[in-house]
């Protein structure tokens, strides 16, 4: 390790000090939001001192959107719900497929295996729009459209890309022969998959499925064209803030605080796995 | 026969690794395979493990044909060359592993593992985690594990590769008896020529073409198949000279710094053709000056080693011979040396072929004759 001298730990502060100002503000800004009514947040100059008040958050939790001209109904806590069961549900269903999947790529050779890895992965290049308008038919006439069974199905185009291929970049870091050893010394496959597999790609697994749970967390334009009311995410649910008599500041920076709350947290919880993982490659057992 | 190989073929992609190797190894018995890197050494073991297939070729377990039998059923051990434990079980779960696939009970694992380890001395260490174990307990813990099975074959893929100096020689003294304890056949890859002349009851020497040559440790040593097996085995490396054997009246003689050596009789079918001439470095012994058949040599340097002193002399027309003789014994450091060989040591090879030619057995053959 070089030695740092006084000049620049002091210039590095300096520096970290704005970059984090820079991306956190607009949070910060938010939270305060959050405390305020419409009138406040609007006022020319800004202010940060104001009244707190915990309207907004009354008023989302409860399901009444009080505006100053009339009174509104929004279901934001069972959009709240929805977001979560669907991206949980999806990185389920995700880990459940994926996980396999990424196994049988990163360790059987086959024929077309990177074909078919490849086109799994092209699911993202494309433009979500340019699969929805087909999707959309498809589905009114399967009778999966504004289910959750359905919804579920599309996420997939999210998820499992993303977990196949971190996946099987880390059952492809381990080594080979510690399988056959474990083979070797009398275990079936599936026991060597479950024993030996899993658990030392488990920090990549455990990666893979936060990143897709934010993934699935954050999607829009799926939930908007194949959800109505009663399923949509807090991503869609959002839009019920913009309303005829005007843009509800003060509950819309209340409902980002609530819906970046569950990932948030997870991200915090995961985060060492997280850095476990992305640093697995570098030191092997 | 515990174990044969029939014929196997074996290519990735294009390249063909092994090219119809048979090989059969009896029951107890220790075989070595040795041969250089990339001779196919390691894919042979993992055919037999069964983690790859053979292309063509059968492999017979103890008489049953190994074809489609899954490397859980084929009642084998194997030590890699990587150790390959598991990272996230520690010493224990390692060496348990053949143990818990037959659902043993707890007690009787514990017990299993507890005496293997102390045979191999790491029961100190059996609730480290593989990163916290030296490289010299992870072999052990390797080794272990593949022990406590107890199979019927036993696939050591150069164990003592990856362990420092000090520990594969105490290894290579503890092997044999341990391997011999297990009443295993076991099959032992190394590069070391000393490894698989101590460890051995045969050994299958294997190149690029295959398996060049199977026998006992002495059978390799004195009668190599060609010049490249010569090489191999014996440190200092054999001398290899050019020569042209000549038959005169009494012999076959070969002519080094311009004196005749005689040489078996039975090689007359090689002379006046080009031959290569090996001589083990402990074949040759100085001799006074003057002693009948002394032949000159100009010493060139001399390497003391612990056990044996090596030296470099030149003939007269300036090729190099190697001298081994044991430490402390008398012998010229600089100046002119004189040597004699040991007729029955000399190996002859065909230049163009590089094999071994066979002496013809004559009545002739061992009697000394006299230089003109």
């Amino acid at each position: 390790m070089n030695t740092i001298s006084p000049f620049e730990t002091v210039l590095r502060g300096i520096a970290i000090t704005l970059v984090i100002l820079f991306f956190m503000f607009p949070i910060f800004w938010i939270v305060l939001m959050s405390f305020q009514t419409n009138a406040t947040i609007l006022q020319v100059p800004p202010s940060i001192f104001f009244e707190p008040t915990l309207q907004n958050y009354r008023g989302l939790i409860t399901g009444q959107l009080v505006t100053d001209t009339s009174s509104l109904e929004i279901r934001f806590m069972s959009n709240l719900f929805n977001s979560l069961f669907l991206s949980t549900a999806s990185v389920a269903v995700g880990l459940m497929l994926g996980v396999p999947a990424a196994y049988a790529f990163a360790r059987l050779k086959f024929r077309g295996s990177e074909d078919i890895a490849f086109t799994l992965l092209s699911f993202r290049f494309a433009p979500p729009l340019l699969v929805l308008l087909p999707l959309t038919i498809y589905f009114q006439q399967l009778g999966l459209a504004n289910t959750y069974g359905g919804l579920i199905w599309v996420y997939q185009l999210i998820v499992l890309p993303l977990i196949l291929w971190i996946v099987r970049g880390y059952f492809e870091d381990i080594p080979a022969d510690i399988e056959y050893a474990y083979r070797i010394a009398g275990h079936r496959w599936w026991t060597t998959f479950r024993k030996i597999a899993l658990p030392l790609a488990g920090p990549g697994i455990a990666a893979a499925a936060l990143l897709a749970f934010i993934f699935a967390w954050n999607n829009f334009v799926f939930a908007l064209v194949l959800a109505s009311a009663d399923k949509q995410p807090v991503t869609v649910g959002a839009l019920a803030f913009i309303t005829a008599s005007g843009v509800q500041y003060g509950q819309i920076a209340a409902g980002i605080i609530l819906s970046i709350a569950p990932t948030f947290a997870l991200a915090l919880y995961a985060q060492r796995y997280l850095v476990e993982g992305l640093s697995l490659g570098a030191v092997k057992g | 026969m515990t174990l044969a190989l029939e014929k196997i073929v074996k290519a990735f992609k294009k390249d063909v690794v092994l090219d119809g190797v048979s090989l059969s190894v009896g029951r107890g018995e220790t075989l070595v395979l040795f041969g250089p890197s990339g001779a196919g050494k390691t894919v042979l073991l993992r055919l037999i493990a069964g983690v790859i297939e053979p292309d063509a070729g059968t492999i017979m377990i103890k008489g049953r044909d190994m074809e489609g039998v899954e490397p859980e059923d084929r009642g084998i051990g194997m030590a890699f060359q990587n150790f390959a434990l598991f990272p996230h079980m520690d010493a224990t779960e390692n060496i348990a592993a053949p143990l818990t696939a037959r659902n043993m009970n707890k007690t009787a694992i514990t017990e299993t593992v507890g005496k293997i380890a102390r045979m191999l001395k790491i029961d100190h260490v059996l609730h480290h985690k593989p990163k916290e174990l030296s490289n010299g307990q992870k072999q052990r813990t390797a080794l272990a594990r593949a022990l406590a099975g107890e199979p019927d074959i036993l696939l050591l893929d150069d164990p003592l590769r990856n362990v420092d100096a000090k520990l594969r020689f105490e290894m290579r003294l503890e092997l044999p008896r341990l391997l011999k304890d297990q009443n295993a056949t076991v099959i032992y890859v190394t590069q070391d020529y000393k490894e698989a002349m101590a460890l051995g009851d045969r050994i299958a020497v294997m190149n690029a073409r295959g398996i060049e040559q199977t026998g006992t440790p002495e059978e390799i040593y004195l009668t190599p198949a060609n010049i490249e097996i010569a090489r191999l085995f014996g440190d200092p490396v054999i001398n290899l000279l050019d020569v042209s054997p000549v038959q005169v009246e009494g012999g076959v003689f070969i002519t080094l710094s311009g004196v005749p050596v005689n040489i078996d009789a039975g090689y007359s079918d090689m002379v006046g053709r080009d031959c290569i001439i090996g001589i083990r470095p402990e074949a040759i012994r100085f001799v006074e000056e003057g002693s009948a058949e002394a032949i000159p040599l100009t010493i060139e340097a001399e390497t003391p080693l612990n056990e044996k002193t090596v030296t470099l002399g030149l003939t007269q027309n300036g090729r190099e011979i190697m001298v081994s003789r044991p430490a402390g014994t008398p012998g010229p450091s600089q100046g002119t040396g004189y040597i004699v060989i040991d007729a029955n040591h000399i190996h002859l090879f065909d230049r163009a072929t590089g094999k071994r030619i066979v002496p013809v057995k004559t009545q002739a053959a061992g009697s000394q004759g006299v230089a003109p």
